[in-house]
């Protein structure tokens, strides 16, 4: 399971760590869920989740605030106890010496920024669903159109990089040659990007490899994508038939998401630059609401199918 | 589907010229050939991907063929990869 740890989370957010107790490189966590403790500070434990993030603002403070010293103890003490990755305290809100105690009694580190509370945890919710995300390696080259993000796969030596490097000739932007980490940040989105060691270079075969920002500008590269749509291209095989109308809807299977795909054959002297391009061009076309087959069958037959 | 784990075992100032040779010997096979280290997996047969799994000196790679020609793939990368000098 993915998980990543109490210090990349403490970097990314410029936490404070008033009381740096444990070992935050050695903490993971590995659920994107946060819980505002307010019950279990009123003593209710059912159903709590001792291995989520617990954050406490202004009305957890007002709360304990309430409370005697020696109640205060307790009840810090009781989810401290549950064995928690860390505390963290929006709004800048000061540390009870009770819990300072504690803190130092389980050894679980007490975190503070100045972002109120359900600011902080939104962006935090996000960060670690991204982080968290199942992912897998593809091979393939992601590319930018018009603003959808086109995932090209095919054989080795089909032609995707020499594909990608006319895109960006075009004008269009690349995100990733060769290998493409793909994360899947939610029920409809699907993350790509390079891994670093290789980003923005492209190879190509009788040249090498190529530095595509270096060579034509930032303005031809980008770090992230969401996967829109998929280009399968393959070598032309006479035995099988290719769409020829588009009127059905292929779909290519990616982290348990259904991304549209197209399959496009591969001959010598198609332009595929153009290809993909206006694949994506009708690609937002039909989103739009607008598919010419569909237009075309109903000027010929007369129906709506 | 055939898969090997191999240590790979390289001087230092020869490994970008070894991952060249591999993705050579890899992509005369019609099977596909992966890499895998750790969590990062790429196609032998891409010299990006191949580099993007920054192996070194020592590293344990699991390899990975799967295809009509799998087992002489395998056999080639895999006793490649043990002994690049020779």
């Amino acid at each position: 399971m993915n998980s990543v740890t109490l210090a990349s989370i403490i970097r990314e957010f410029k936490l404070e760590r008033v009381l740096p107790c444990g070992n935050p490189e050695e903490t993971r966590i590995g659920i994107a869920d946060l819980t505002r403790p307010g019950l279990q500070l009123a003593g209710y434990f059912d159903h709590f989740g001792p291995d989520r993030i617990q954050v406490i603002g202004n009305m957890e403070t007002a709360y304990l605030e309430r409370l005697t010293s020696r109640e205060r103890r307790t009840r810090i003490d009781a989810l401290f106890a549950t064995g928690i990755p860390c505390l963290i305290l929006t709004r800048n809100h000061a540390v009870f010496p009770e819990m300072e105690a504690v803190a130092r009694k389980y050894d679980i580190p007490v975190l503070r920024t100045t972002a109120p509370t359900s600011e902080f945890m939104a962006s935090l919710g996000k960060y670690l669903n991204v982080e968290l995300a199942p992912r897998t390696s593809l091979h393939g080259v992601l590319v930018e159109v018009y603003g959808e993000g086109i995932l090209i796969l095919g054989e080795s030596g089909v032609g995707k990089s020499e594909t990608a490097l006319e895109i960006v000739k075009r004008g269009h932007r690349l995100i990733a040659d060769d290998l493409v980490e793909v994360r899947r940040v939610s029920d409809t989105t699907l993350l790509g990007q390079a891994p670093e060691i290789i980003r923005h270079l492209i190879e190509i075969r009788g040249i090498g490899i190529l530095d595509v920002k270096e060579l034509y500008g930032v303005s031809s590269v980008k770090i992230q994508e969401n996967i829109n749509f998929v280009i399968n291209l393959e070598i032309w095989d006479e035995s099988k038939s290719y769409d020829r109308v588009g009127l059905t809807e292929e779909h290519t299977d990616i982290l348990g998401i259904d991304v549209p795909s197209l399959t496009i054959p591969v001959r010598p002297g198609r332009n595929l630059a153009v290809i993909v391009e206006v694949a994506a061009i009708n690609f937002r076309q039909k989103q739009m609401g607008y598919n010419a087959a569909k237009a075309l069958t109903e000027r010929v037959f007369g129906v709506k199918s | 589907m055939l898969t090997k784990t191999v240590v790979f075992r390289c001087d230092e100032s020869l490994q970008m010229k070894v991952v060249a040779v591999l993705i050579q010997k890899a992509s005369v096979f019609r099977s596909s050939v992966w890499l895998s280290r750790g969590e990062r997996r790429a196609n032998a047969k891409s010299l990006l991907g191949v580099m993007s799994l920054g192996i070194e000196n020592q590293a344990e790679l699991q390899v990975t063929a799967d295809g009509e020609d799998e087992s002489e793939a395998i056999e080639a990368v895999t006793s490649y990869l043990a002994h690049p000098e020779s």
